[in-house]
């Protein structure tokens, strides 16, 4: 089986958030990259199902400019069997979706995997707009994902709640908590991560349909009110008269 | 061309989230001279769904199919698609929940719409260009995003647009059929299984909610979380090091790579306050930080904090509820 991971490069998680003078951009000075976290969910599941069928291939795609290269090789080091950049930046969901449905169409892959969302823009559509582009169905967000043959079980989280589904391959699953715990490389992963293939493409000449004026900070936060531990119940009181929440 | 809004309805009933989307929907018809159209997915009453007019909706388009009880991506999208079609909709307004974004990515392919999800304002529209403000970098940061093209997706936030209420006002039921067949259904539920909530509120859309950390030292301890929020008529949650060593079930956990959460309310009982718990709650409108550490973090992006030892806080703050109440 043939399972294409596709991962984001996005700002480590504890990055105090910043942008450029123009507002237009993250300020990516001095800031640590990393595999999406949700990303990591799809890689490690499909490394899992691979080793348990005893073949089959998990290839990874990142649609990115070189500097995303150390971690396509840190995903490779967990356990990917190969890899393609398109060379690009991701303008929006809509242009690295048609990157990777490009891509899919040409590779004959039985499942393609990926985060929910990337935790830098929070789109939640990439894994939808690719079903629809190569005209599959979509498991989003996915929980759970056990193979039998050709057909995928899942469990796909709703408000409240979980649905079980049972879908053929080919198909695109966006993934999430629990699906697994995230592998991370070990030595004999990395030095044989070197040696690995990594191809890289030019984009397709597809536009985007979206894009940011500009980027802000959050208003700062007043401070906070204490209330002395003794008289906690005066907090219920503020929480209705002077908050008005409750 | 009209404004297209999609209600999410559960057991018959409109959920919250979909009275502010298509409250939404409704303020952005009136901004372009237009009215907003409602098509229904899930298990609908023709009262309830005449209700929007409340909301401002002057039609609502309902198909009876069955099959639509549970979320059917394939199905649900082909529904939207020819609500969209008919109604010949520039706007489609749904709720930033699992259903919407997973459909509204699907759509924006089909009709060849922009989309932004997470929106968290009414668009600012000037002359051709259409703007709106949306989160991102988990809650960190905002994004002022321009959509292109005849038509645009928007999919809304949930507690961040106030539901309108118009007393009295009834919107039109009108039934619709999207002549959706078996294929439509390939990737219909072979189950659904609905999560032990307490007291029956839905984390994800509760106004109210009261979570837990390791402060709370272990699962025999959660009666306390849960008689607050009882007390409250809060949904209850908890961190990610707590859902992983399985205190709590997966559903409850907030935080950056668990469920986002936006209530009125959010109060942390023993959460040291990580920079990825953070991300999931820093869209609350009030946050209240209970620690028996001064120096936890979590204060520094508190409304309101006390400093004590949550064992005797916590049935204090019950008590005063119920005084209250």
């Amino acid at each position: 089986m043939k399972f294409l991971v596709c991962i984001s490069n996005v700002p480590d998680t504890t990055t105090k958030i910043a942008f450029t003078p123009d507002n237009k951009e993250f300020n990516k000075a001095g800031v640590q990259f990393v595999i999406n976290p949700w990303d990591e969910y799809a890689l490690t599941r499909a490394i899992e199902l691979k080793e348990a069928q005893g073949g089959g291939t998990v290839t990874v795609l990142n649609v990115g400019e070189a500097d995303t290269e150390p971690n396509i090789r840190k995903a490779l080091a967990i356990g990917a069997d190969d890899a393609i950049r398109v060379n690009a930046h991701p303008k929006d969901a809509f242009f690295v979706a048609q990157q990777i449905a490009s891509i899919a169409k040409d590779g004959g892959y039985d499942v393609i995997l990926m985060g929910k969302e990337s935790i830098d823009y929070n789109g939640f559509q990439v894994h939808g707009m690719v079903g629809e582009l190569l005209g599959i169905p979509t498991v989003a967000p996915a929980m759970k994902l056990d193979l039998s043959g050709n057909t995928a079980t899942l469990e796909r989280e709703i408000e409240g709640g979980k649905e079980i589904v049972e879908v053929n391959t080919p198909f695109v699953a966006s993934c999430q908590q629990p699906m697994c715990e995230p592998r991370i490389p070990n030595m004999r992963g990395i030095m044989t991560a070197r040696t690995k293939p990594l191809k890289v493409v030019e984009a397709t000449a597809d536009a985007a349909r979206t894009e940011v004026a500009a980027f802000a900070l959050p208003p700062q936060k007043q401070g906070v009110k204490l209330i002395p531990a003794e008289s906690a119940g005066d907090l219920i009181r503020l929480l209705r008269n002077e908050a008005k929440v409750i | 061309m009209s404004v297209l809004v999609v209600v999410e309805c559960d057991g018959g009933e409109v959920k919250k989230s979909s009275l502010e989307v298509a409250s939404y929907g409704s303020q952005v018809a009136q901004m372009l001279g237009t009215t907003a159209t409602a098509v229904a997915v899930g298990e609908a009453t023709e009262a309830n769904l005449a209700q929007l007019g409340e909301q401002g909706i002057t039609k609502v388009l309902h198909d009876a199919e069955p099959r639509l009880k549970d979320f059917v991506n394939g199905a649900y999208t082909k529904l939207i698609a020819a609500a969209a079609q008919k109604e010949d909709a520039k706007i489609i307004v749904l709720a930033n929940s699992n259903i919407g974004a997973s459909v509204g990515s699907r759509l924006s392919i089909r009709l060849q719409a922009s989309i932004a999800t997470n929106v968290v304002e009414l668009p600012k529209i000037d002359g051709g260009s259409f703007t709106v403000k949306r989160g991102a970098f988990s809650g960190k940061a905002f994004a002022d995003v321009k959509l292109d093209g005849d038509r645009k997706i928007i999919a809304v936030k949930k507690n961040s647009i106030e539901a309108l209420h118009e007393a009295g006002k009834t919107a039109q039921v009108e039934a619709f059929s999207a002549q959706l067949s078996d294929a439509d259904f390939a990737d219909a539920p072979k189950q659904v299984v609905m999560q032990d909530q307490a007291g029956g509120i839905l984390l994800p859309e509760a106004d109210l909610v009261v979570s837990g950390g390791r402060g709370m030292k272990g699962p025999e301890n959660w009666n306390l979380i849960e008689e607050l929020a009882k007390a409250l008529g809060a949904a209850t949650a908890c961190s990610k090091p707590v859902s992983d060593v399985d205190w709590r079930p997966h559903h409850e956990h907030v935080g950056q790579t668990g469920i986002t959460v936006s209530p009125n309310l959010y109060i942390a009982c023993g959460i040291s306050g990580a920079i990825q718990h953070l991300a999931g709650v820093n869209s609350s409108k009030v946050i209240v930080v209970i620690n028996k550490d001064p120096e936890a973090p979590f204060f520094k992006a508190a409304d309101y904090g006390i400093v004590g030892d949550v064992f005797d806080v916590l049935p204090k703050l019950t008590q005063a509820v119920k005084e209250l109440n």
